[in-house]
């Protein structure tokens, strides 16, 4: 539940410049142990729905049993995540309170006159930046793009309170039922959807350096992506290449490794959000665009990351 | 089968400038197109058309005069009838309030099975429309469906689309369904689909052909307010990293953790 750390950690910086205290609702089917969980990360407060027809995602049977419980407790602000179940869920709250939703919010702060949320999120594309309030309607509602917010730390033997809700429903209530969930295996994603891609290019020297630049990848959960230069080699398919007449790709981080920077790669992958480049020409064109840039050799300084990355663990 | 379909004008997003003093749009001579998504909602419609004889698929937009050109458009792709709900009422209005006058709108057009609409437009960005629509109708809903399996007699089944993989749905009719560009391919518009387009009348309906309190409309209704808008900061220049490889290596990893870019146990 990545996303949800990350929420409390919000909520919790939030509530310490209103003055409210933390709590989350947990729906599922034997969910006791992820209602501690949520206790550890730092909740006053966990309402638990506990029930069989809650085990699956349903809009039907979620919306109700967290409305029933806004009515109850009268939140002032909601946070969900903005995963696919979230911009599903949280829409239908919102209708149903009669109040307002903040979709995608990147940013979100206590204005210190009135203590009303502002809340920051990316419209046309990410384009335009607007920050939306909602004045007169409560709870104020976000959905919380994941991978933004810092997450909330986890205490062994906090504590926190746990209130089982009441959960019934009525014969033909849950109008969308769950036959079956496929999950994709890891190798499926595409380099669109990848969170991390590492590239390489021509400074690999040769198609084995794609072995290291894919263990990098490995090891951030990413794919691997590379330049035109390289796939003319013959190095790789061109099914991984970036750019002007390949794939245009926006992940995370984007790892250049041995690419000169040419404007047509550049045209697939400069609206990454964070760019690191290796080069060991430090007049690398592709260091223009990059958020980090470590003049060297590839085959030296690709090692060293693996290296550092096993001792943050 | 009867199917609506909700579409949306926007401003060509690829094209847009934005003023950077103002942080607003600069819409002048920037084209407007019907919403991706939004193709694929109604050739998802079209396709269930051809396979069910008899049905008829309705388009509905709100928005100003100007959107009877993406509904023309939806017409020429092969769309029976298209209804344009227009008013300054409806003006400023939040996901909140549009959702009410689009269900209005639907409403009107009555005896639908299934509802379309896409998942998110690519100027407001919120993918909020499609599920406050259904909540406001009463109506089950299923938001990014990639695959429409079978049509039952009471239900659809479909394929929802999930972070890591998806998941297979059966949702009872009538129902919401909002479409992700996997969909489908959309079809393009025909010569002959353009010229029908242009000889068919656009039913255009305002707040008081949809029975709608203004106080239930537009700005006066919406929850939510623009407070600013501005545009992003533009990337700063980038850092070049020093000292030893490993100095640097281990320098590259601390800051992309301190930046969120990497999270623990990743
Ligand atoms: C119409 C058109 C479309 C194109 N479309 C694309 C496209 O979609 N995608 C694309 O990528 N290109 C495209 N190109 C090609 C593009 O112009 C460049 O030729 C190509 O991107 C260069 O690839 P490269 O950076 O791998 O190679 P090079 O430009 O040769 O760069 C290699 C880099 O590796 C560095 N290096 C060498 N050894 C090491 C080492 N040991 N450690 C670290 N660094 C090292 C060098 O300093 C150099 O900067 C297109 C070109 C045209 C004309
Ligand atoms: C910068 C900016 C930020 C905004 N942020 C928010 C916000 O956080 N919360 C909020 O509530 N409002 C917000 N709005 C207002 C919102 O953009 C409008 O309410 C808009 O009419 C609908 O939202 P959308 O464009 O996001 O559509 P989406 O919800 O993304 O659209 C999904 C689908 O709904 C259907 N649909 C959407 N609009 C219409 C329509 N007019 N007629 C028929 N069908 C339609 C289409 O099928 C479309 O594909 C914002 C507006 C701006 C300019």
């Amino acid at each position: 539940m990545p996303v949800v750390i990350e929420l409390i950690g919000e909520a919790k910086r939030l509530a310490a410049d209103i003055g409210c205290r933390v709590c989350a609702i947990i729906c599922g089917h034997n969910i006791d142990q992820q209602a501690n969980e949520l206790i550890g990360y730092g909740v006053d407060e966990v309402f638990v729905a506990d029930a069989p027809e809650l085990k699956n995602y349903t809009t039907d049977a979620y919306t109700k049993v967290i409305f029933e419980a806004v009515q109850k407790y009268k939140p002032e602000i909601m946070l969900l995540g903005a995963t696919h179940i979230g911009r599903d869920l949280g829409p239908s709250i919102a209708v149903k309170c009669n109040t307002g939703l903040t979709a995608d919010c990147t940013k979100l702060d206590i204005d210190p006159t009135d203590k009303k949320l502002m809340q920051t999120r990316p419209a046309f594309g990410g384009n335009l930046m607007a920050t939306i309030i909602c004045e007169d309607h409560r709870p104020q509602m976000a959905t919380v793009r994941p991978g933004i917010m810092q997450k909330a730390e986890y205490v062994k033997n906090a504590k926190g309170k746990k209130t089982e809700l009441k959960v019934s429903f009525e014969e033909g209530e849950l109008r969308e039922k769950v036959l079956k969930i496929v999950k994709s295996v890891r190798e499926a994603v595409s380099l669109t959807d990848a969170n991390v891609v590492v590239s390489g290019g021509l400074g690999l020297g040769g198609p084995e350096g794609f072995e290291l630049i894919k263990k990098l990848a490995d090891r951030l959960g990413g794919v691997v992506g590379s330049s035109r230069a390289a796939v003319d080699a013959g190095w790789i398919a061109p099914s991984h290449q970036v750019g002007q007449t390949g794939t245009t790709v926006r992940p995370n981080l984007y790892i250049a490794c041995g690419i000169s920077g040419a404007i047509q790669h550049l045209a697939g992958m400069q609206d990454s959000k964070c760019i690191v480049a290796i080069n060991k020409d430090e007049s690398a064109a592709i260091f223009e665009v990059a958020d980090y840039g470590i003049v060297g050799d590839l085959y030296k300084v690709i090692p060293a990351i693996l290296n550092a990355l096993d001792n943050v663990e | 089968m009867k199917i609506v379909v909700c579409i949306k004008q926007v401003p060509d997003t690829n094209e847009i400038k934005i003023d950077p003093l103002k942080g607003t749009l600069m819409r002048d001579g920037v084209p407007s197109i019907l919403n991706p998504d939004d193709a694929n909602a109604l050739e998802a419609a079209l396709q269930l058309k051809e396979e069910y004889p008899g049905s008829t698929v309705s388009v509905v937009t709100m928005g100003p005069a100007q959107a009877k050109y993406a509904l023309r458009e939806c017409l020429a792709m092969g769309a029976n009838d298209a209804y344009l709900l227009s008013s300054r009422a409806f003006g400023g209005a939040d996901t909140c309030a549009t959702s009410t006058t689009v269900a209005a709108g639907i409403k009107k057009i009555g005896d639908f099975d299934i509802i379309f609409a896409g998942r998110q437009a690519i100027d407001g960005d919120t993918a909020q429309v499609g599920p406050q629509v259904a909540q406001r109708l009463g109506l089950p809903i299923a938001t990014y469906v990639q695959g429409i399996r079978e049509i039952r007699e009471k239900s659809v089944i479909i394929e929802r689309m999930l972070e890591d993989g998806y998941e297979i749905l059966d949702v009872q009719r009538p129902c919401v369904l909002t479409a992700v560009k996997e969909l489908n391919k959309p079809r393009y518009m025909t010569v002959i689909g353009i010229e029908q387009a242009y000889q068919k009348e656009i039913t255009v309906w305002d707040e008081v052909d949809l029975e709608l309190d203004p106080a239930d409309c537009g700005h006066n209704a919406s929850p939510t307010k623009v407070f600013r808008s501005f545009t992003p900061p533009p990337k700063g220049a980038g850092e070049m990293l020093d000292g030893t490889v490993n100095e640097m290596a281990q320098s590259l990893v601390n800051k992309l953790f301190d930046t969120h870019v990497l999270q623990k146990g990743q």
